[in-house]
């Protein structure tokens, strides 16, 4: 049976100059912390891979911070600007309601084990957030905020949140904000939007797993996570993945991304969807959404039974929300855009890719009738 | 034939996933998660639906080479099976939480799901063989008397027993653990699951009074003299001889035993052992789990527990109640569990008890 992948947004192919320079680098000697000629090769090789990414993303190299993951990046970004505000006093931490956990994760923990107070910024029915919620917070307690982390763009809808509106609202309490979705897919410089941290993450774009990096103004300081070496800024220790880091410089490099066919893609299996299933509701549909991601509900079905079936027929797709003990939660994403626990359950997230065809599109179009309406009579017993 | 395999993580439904796919069936593996708050670990031979079982099934699944998903099921289960439990014992009766998780769970909620789905039964781990006969589907004990699970599934109707597949009724459990292990199956040796899965502490008594509340109430002799205290009825079982701390001895020293459970006086009746003797029992809800018997009343033989002894008897239907009546009186019989007609090795039919005589 043939397998079609529409889950670009968990993790998507690496390009093929990501793959090469990785197996080339694999085959180097030298820890780029060394002194000698093996180290100082391995960090030429480093340091040309971190401005090629500094320039891809409109930052400074030295404004480049490797880490592990995306989830590494925002836990030191949140965690580490919240420390930093605290010691002069700024106790409060303001993130968007529609977070990926790893930045939700990271803000109730501030609450239950550091004392922050977390405060959550609603979203209107398109998956936006509220700017005059956050202008009114803003300049009532302005002194207060320590950080103020709202994501580029949702991972669950693809919505694009106005993160210059909140710098323009935030001035100069610091704003953080999750790039991982947006890095390659949309428009995105660190200096034009002038934040003082932003995450990405290599495995969306191409790149491989393991590797994120956290960009972070560079005459921000900000408490690390992880002591030791010191190797980066001082703020994030441990000996830098050379071969993961030239992958992801590859990969960020690559032009395989064409936004414009995708979107292409996107909006005739958006017209599919509404054609063949009428009351298929598109989640933040007038909203500004990056080309890859569609978030549909179908009401009267139940996620987990569609992706059952789903997989059956040959399509990984995903809720895109998340798990607890392998049972998928109701997303918290739909639940602010005013879905109720019954038809946030009853959603699946499809998204495309550079990968991706047009013949992709109407593979899954030609399945998905014949799915929902076995998961509506599996729902209905 | 497509099917679903409900896998706990255990070595049973993952060797019943195995032989499935041996058989020719589509099969795809499903984990049921049955607790709201699942524990991350086991502890011991305790409980089925950690999240450490859930590993161990989907590893399982990923081994024999099956598509495996879980399905959250906590919902039908706290209903179904642990309401029931709760308000069972609070009747004073001695539920089976086992045979309603059957009833409710694997062959309702998952088998009628699975239907809906376009699939054709659902596979599991127990110990019970069925046949097709001239009768149509039949349920028979397992080969392996020891691990004979046929009572718990006693209360599937003809039209779940079609619908289900045991592959590991003709295989001893040694067997199956050895067929396990040249599987490559990591949960070969996987202790066995005893006890009852939602409590995970083992505590049964303690769990009960934590939700029922522990009201203190009297111990009464048959003559209705108090000789005791108890804090909580329903801790109590039909039968129970030690833990009842009764201080006053009787005349000749003989020990005594619970003979009856007044939930609604909150008291414990004890007396004699001979006042234990039973010669008769009365179920409802009976259900056939093959043809529906006929020429009423029937030789037979009834098995009142999971594990206990098949007596001979007669049984017959009276009020849409089951009867049996037993050639040789029996000792202690709590209301609540079921009575299993037996036919030989094949299963007639069950009731839950709900009187004795």
């Amino acid at each position: 049976m043939s397998s079609i992948y529409v889950d670009h947004a968990a993790t998507t192919p690496m390009v093929e100059a990501a793959m090469k320079a990785m197996v080339n680098q694999l085959s180097e000697l030298g820890n780029p912390s060394s002194l000698h000629s093996h180290g100082r090769a391995t960090r030429k090789t480093l340091e040309d891979a971190r401005e090629i990414i500094a320039k891809e993303v409109g930052c400074l190299p030295t404004e480049v911070i490797f880490t592990a993951s995306g989830t590494e990046a925002n836990n030191i970004a949140l965690k580490g600007l919240y420390w930093a505000g605290r010691a002069v006093g700024k106790n409060v931490v303001v993130i968007s309601a529609i977070e990926h956990h790893a930045i939700l994760d990271p803000a109730h923990w501030l609450s239950a084990h550091e004392g922050a107070e977390v405060i959550e910024i609603p979203v209107t029915r398109n998956g936006v957030i509220d700017l005059d919620f956050l202008m009114k917070l803003v300049s009532d307690r302005s002194s207060e905020i320590a950080v103020i982390s709202v994501m580029h763009a949702n991972n669950e809808t693809g919505v694009v949140q106005p993160v210059a509106e909140v710098i323009k609202i935030a001035r100069d309490i610091p704003v953080h904000s999750d790039a991982v979705q947006s890095f390659k897919k949309t428009e995105l410089s660190f200096s034009d939007l002038g934040v003082t941290a932003l995450t990405l993450s290599a495995h969306k774009i191409g790149g491989p797993l393991g590797i994120g990096a956290l960009i972070l103004r560079r005459t921000m300081e900000i408490p690390s996570l992880l002591h030791g070496g010191g190797q980066e800024r001082e703020i994030r220790s441990g000996t830098l993945n050379a071969p993961s880091i030239v992958a992801f410089a590859a990969a960020a490099k690559s032009d395989v991304y064409r936004r414009e066919e995708i979107m292409q893609i996107r909006d005739r299996f958006i017209s599919g969807i509404q054609k063949a299933m009428p009351d298929a509701l598109i989640n933040g549909i007038e909203a500004n959404r990056l080309p890859g991601i569609v978030n549909v509900t179908f009401p009267r079905t139940q996620s987990d039974t569609l992706l059952l079936l789903m997989d059956n027929a040959g399509v990984s797709c995903s809720t895109g929300s998340a798990c607890s003990a392998g049972v998928h939660e109701a997303s918290h994403v739909l639940l602010a855009m005013g879905h109720t626990p019954a038809t946030a359950q009853s959603s699946l997230r499809f998204s495309f890719g550079a990968a991706s065809t047009q013949a992709d599109c109407d593979f899954v179009l030609s399945v998905l009738p014949d799915v929902i309406a076995w998961g509506r009579a599996a729902n209905s017993v | 034939m497509k099917v679903i395999a409900a896998m706990s993580g255990g070595v049973d439904s993952a060797v019943a996933a195995a032989r499935a796919v041996e058989a020719g069936h589509e099969v795809i593996g499903v984990h049921l998660a049955l607790a709201a708050n699942p524990q991350k670990y086991r502890s011991g031979a305790r409980g089925c639906c950690t999240i450490e079982d859930s590993h161990d099934a989907r590893r399982a699944a990923d081994v024999i080479g099956i598509p495996f998903y879980i399905w959250d099921m906590a919902e039908e289960f706290h209903d179904g099976v642990v309401e029931d439990f709760l308000a069972e014992y609070a009747a004073g009766r001695t539920p089976n939480p086992c045979l309603r998780c059957n009833e409710k769970i694997k062959f309702a909620a998952v088998l009628d799901r699975a239907r809906a789905m376009g699939f054709d039964g659902v596979v599991t781990g127990h110990y019970a063989r069925t046949q097709i006969g001239p009768h149509g589907k039949t349920l028979h004990r397992a080969v392996d008397h020891s691990k004979d699970q046929s009572y718990v599934l006693s209360v599937l109707t003809r039209e779940q027993i079609d619908g289900a597949i045991f592959p590991l009724g003709d295989t001893t459990k040694v067997d199956i653990r050895a067929e396990a292990e040249s599987r490559g199956l990591a949960v070969a040796q996987k202790p066995d699951s005893h006890d009852i899965c939602f409590v995970p502490s083992g505590d049964n008594a303690g769990w009960l009074r934590d939700r029922l509340g522990s009201d203190v109430g009297p111990i009464v002799d048959q003559s209705g003299t108090k000789i005791g205290e108890h804090k909580g009825a329903y801790t109590y079982t039909i039968g129970q001889r030690k833990g009842l701390g009764l201080t006053v001895p009787t005349a000749d020293g003989s020990p005594r035993f619970v003979l009856k459970i007044e939930p609604v006086t909150n008291t414990v009746i004890v007396g004699a052992r001979e006042d234990l003797a039973i010669t008769s029992m009365r179920g409802e809800r009976p259900v056939w789990c093959g043809p529906p018997a006929s020429d009423l009343p029937q030789r037979g033989f009834v098995q009142i527990r999971a594990h206990g002894a098949a007596l001979e008897c007669t049984y017959f239907i009276e009020n849409n109640q089951l009867v049996a009546t037993l050639d040789i009186p029996l000792l202690g019989l709590a209301t609540g569990q079921a009575m299993v007609i037996y036919d030989g090795d094949r299963v007639v039919g069950s009731a839950t008890i709900c009187e004795t005589a």
